[in-house]
């Protein structure tokens, strides 16, 4: 297993070094001008071209990639071209908001997904399944903008039990945290409940059907532990693939919930690089997203080995 | 004590679970009178008035810099920094006198060396900076508290160029920042304004906070926009990035912020539905709207052609779209400059006064030999304001019979391509969308739009010796009466040429909780004067 996990570190690294050339390259042909924002709507065309050698933008594709790699190389994500901050402080100012983010919404979002889940196929074509499923269906159609205004509206505008926006570090106390996070968990959480519960659902049915489930039922074991203890723990390999999945959903997806509620995370972070074309910061973005969505892989795979011992890497 | 339901309901959890050590704020919690949540118009990006020159970076500037001027609401500038000036009598020696007890925030004195090297850097990317610097024969300090600026001609314009509001500022900096060359960014924020910048708090994109600095020495006069005694009722001014402006409006209508500066035209009657909230017109010198065309390139480097889209547009149907039917927020105005100042003049402009006139516009767009080359209109997206107005271009155009190349991109985009001078179908550009700012429009200071100095003027790079003979004439000017001469002049010559075409006069809200006061309008937020109860 150790071997193999080290494999897959490794095997990471050629994954990166193609992200890193083609977000490169992509950036490099994409239209837009960080020059021209820095030097604001009433700057001449003069002090444009100025401030874009002053930037090094008027240097050749590769030179300046072979410089931004060789940094890479090194652990140096580079300099933001607006804040003059080094990327990698800027990243380390908004990664908790965003793990605080994600983790509540994982949480949240598996609580509640997959008991029901469990619930619509131990009850399958009663109304309760019915009822589950038409939710997830909301669930999939509604954006996550729009749960994020309503619950925003109701439950802080109206009620006042939340507040409106912002984040507090876990650091000033739990419940400041969780008050604050709590509506941008579900709203963002809302769309991940209805996919879990959905494949929760399908795989359960899957395997209440096999026969090792007739042989419990068989010898009396109760309703609850032939439930989770012998059809979950058998269901558990889909529901957690597309838990890894989901991730890289709940990346896209914090980016519109930061917005919604003015949480300080990465997806503004992103949003703002690429809005201004702070290329450097976008560059050390994408590298960070794409190395997590990778460990989030490697990490899936090891619990499938968990969660089904048969599994042997 | 101010306990809102969310208060109580954390009061009572607070019961149940402070002794766990879950809670880490006090349960009820009071809002301090001595800090202001404040939502700017946009995302402090970077810190450096002179490098980047966004209205943003110069409205948190003023807290942490200060200037030796500063223009009052008559748009006259006032001293600031400065006790006292003289002008030699031909005009071309002029020395300054720093008040005492200046102190810049890391405790040193304000020298007149500083001063000397901040005008540097700031005339090497200031239009009236730039201005001064081709006829300057000596700026040096004489004393630690005395400069002199030596010219080859007279410039009577000095005191406005040092204290005008337009970007770039002319901020005070210690020499040993202001040293950075001006095309690259400082990387130290050390200023003698009456707020110091919390660098360590600074999460760029969320938030910029601002510290009361305790040496500060205001001038005893009242506070009037730049000028006068600035005096902050604040320990801390906290600038709160929100991107999404249904955010800032429930924000601000719970509470959680205390003044927003640019809130949205369409979220204004739920703003002012709430008791608790003030809304109000937020710079009473507004903006100027600006269809702007490319003259180097067919199809607009033919006047008739630029006049033929001059006659066929109505101002009322641009502002309608950009910021909706409230008739109070917008006005026709067919001038460069800004609406009810002194030199604002109309002189010129009865083509647009007199409102759309297609049949005519056709028939001189068929005079002019227009073939039908694509007119390539960049129009920004993401932005409220270019975006309707793009629209509403592109209708015009079309019902006048063009070929239109709607081009839909986003405002960083733009920012690139209007640069380009390439012809509109090899990267280039025939027409975008912009506007500026009444602040700017209302002396020639700021106002870059209307220039017409070929190569050197804005993007479009229209060039008229007349329009530049009215500019030249108002740099001049040393009376009322000329000055206003020379802008009527420009009027006329910049309409007759389009240089652009202004599509209306606008202005825009800001909005604010009501337990704030001494709120004023301008082209700036200013915060000395506000008080929190």
């Amino acid at each position: 297993m150790f071997r193999y996990i080290l494999g897959r570190v490794f095997a990471t690294i050629p994954v990166m070094l193609i992200v890193a050339l083609f977000v490169f390259s992509l950036l490099y042909i994409a239209p837009g001008d960080p020059a021209a924002v820095i030097a604001g709507d009433q700057a001449s065309p003069a002090d444009v071209e100025k401030i874009r050698a002053s930037l090094g933008l008027d240097r050749p594709f590769l030179v300046r990639f072979s410089e931004w790699f060789f940094n890479l190389l090194q652990g140096d994500l580079g300099t933001s071209m607006f804040t003059g901050m080094p990327v990698i402080e800027l990243i380390g100012q908004r990664v908790e908001p965003t793990l605080s983010l994600m983790v509540l919404t994982l949480i949240i979002a598996i609580s509640v997904a997959v008991p029901i889940g469990v619930l619509a196929a131990w009850k399958s074509g009663t109304w309760v399944d019915r009822g589950i499923m038409a939710v997830s269906v909301i669930g999939f159609s509604v954006p996550v903008f729009v749960v994020g205004y309503l619950l925003s509206f109701f439950l802080s505008l109206e009620l006042d039990w939340f507040p409106v926006q912002g984040y507090v570090s876990y650091k000033k106390g739990f419940l400041i945290w969780l008050e604050h996070l709590a509506l941008p968990a579900i709203a963002l959480g809302f769309v991940y409940i209805a996919l879990i519960a959905r494949i929760t659902r399908a795989t359960m049915l899957e395997v209440l059907s096999q026969d090792y489930i007739r042989t419990a039922k068989a010898k009396g074991m109760g309703q609850m532990g032939i439930l989770f203890l012998h059809a979950l723990k058998n269901a558990a390999v889909p529901v957690v693939t597309v838990i890894g999945i989901g991730v890289a959903l709940l990346i896209g997806g914090a980016v519109v919930t930061e917005s919604v509620f003015a949480i300080p995370g990465l997806g503004r972070l992103t949003i703002d690089a690429i809005v201004r074309r702070d290329y450097p910061l976008i560059q050390g973005l994408v590298v960070v997203f794409s190395f997590v969505y990778v460990l989030v892989n490697l990490c899936v795979d090891v619990i499938y080995t968990i969660v089904d011992p048969r599994i042997r890497y | 004590m101010n306990l809102n339901r969310r208060d109580l309901l954390k009061g009572v959890a607070g019961l149940g679970v402070a002794a766990s050590g879950l809670i880490g704020a006090p349960a009820f919690s009071q809002s301090s009178s001595r800090v202001l949540k404040f939502v700017p118009q946009a995302n402090l990006a970077n810190f450096d008035p002179i490098w980047g020159t966004q209205y943003v970076v110069r409205n948190a500037s003023q807290l942490v810099w200060d200037t030796l001027y500063g223009i009052d609401d008559k748009l006259q500038p006032k001293r600031q920094m400065v006790e006292s000036e003289e002008v030699s009598s031909d005009g071309l020696t002029w020395t300054f006198k720093l008040r005492p007890g200046l102190k810049f925030h890391d405790g040193e004195p304000v020298r007149a060396s500083d001063c000397v090297a901040s005008i540097t850097r700031w005339s090497a990317r200031d239009p009236m900076g730039l201005m001064i610097k081709a006829i300057q024969k000596e700026l040096v300090a004489v004393n630690d508290t005395t400069f002199k600026w030596v010219l080859a001609k007279p410039y009577p314009k000095m005191l406005l160029a040092l204290g005008k509001a337009g970007t770039p500022i002319c901020f005070i900096m210690p020499e040993r920042i202001a040293k950075t060359d001006p095309f690259k960014q400082i990387e130290e924020y050390v200023g003698s304004g009456p707020m110091r910048f919390a660098r360590n708090e600074w999460k760029p994109g969320a938030l910029a906070v601002f510290e009361r600095f305790a040496d500060y020495q205001p001038r005893n006069e009242p506070t009037n926009w730049m000028s006068g005694g600035k005096v902050i009722h604040f320990d801390r001014i906290e600038w709160i990035v929100m991107p999404d402006p249904a955010t800032a409006s429930a924000a601000l209508q719970s509470g959680e912020i205390d003044w927003w500066e640019s809130p949205l035209p369409d979220l204004i009657p739920v703003l002012r539905r709430n008791r608790n909230v003030a809304v109000d017109i937020a710079d009473p010198l507004g903006n100027i709207g600006s269809f702007r065309m490319n003259h180097l390139h067919a199809p607009f480097d033919d006047v008739k052609v630029r006049r033929a889209v001059q006659m066929a547009i109505s101002q009322e149907d641009y502002m309608r779209a950009v910021v909706g039917s409230d008739t109070k927020l917008w006005k026709p105005s067919a001038s460069f400059f800004t609406p009810d100042t002194a030199l604002y003049t109309e002189n010129g402009g009865d083509v647009l006064k007199k409102g759309p006139q297609l049949e005519a516009a056709k028939k001189l767009l068929a005079e002019s030999g227009y073939k039908g080359q694509p007119v390539v209109c960049v129009i920004a997206q993401d932005n409220a304001i270019v975006k309707p107005m793009g629209e509403i271009t592109a209708d015009v155009l079309k019902r006048l019979g063009m070929n239109v190349d709607f081009v839909a991109t986003d405002w960083g985009t733009v920012g690139q391509r209007r640069a380009s001078k390439n012809e509109p179908g090899k990267g280039g550009w025939s027409m975008f969308h912009t506007w500026h700012s009444g602040a700017d429009c209302a002396t020639l200071a700021g106002n870059v739009g209307v220039r017409a100095n070929g190569e050197k003027a804005w993007f479009g790079w229209p060039s008229n010796a007349e329009v530049e003979r009215g500019v030249d004439d108002w740099f001049a000017a040393s009376t009322l009466d000329s000055e206003k001469t020379a802008f009527a002049n420009i009027n006329k010559a910049a309409m007759d040429d389009v240089v652009y075409i202004p599509t209306g006069f606008f202005y825009s809200y800001q909005a604010w909780r009501k337990n704030l006061s001494g709120i004023v309008a301008g082209p700036l937020p200013w915060f000395a004067g506000v008080k929190k109860a």
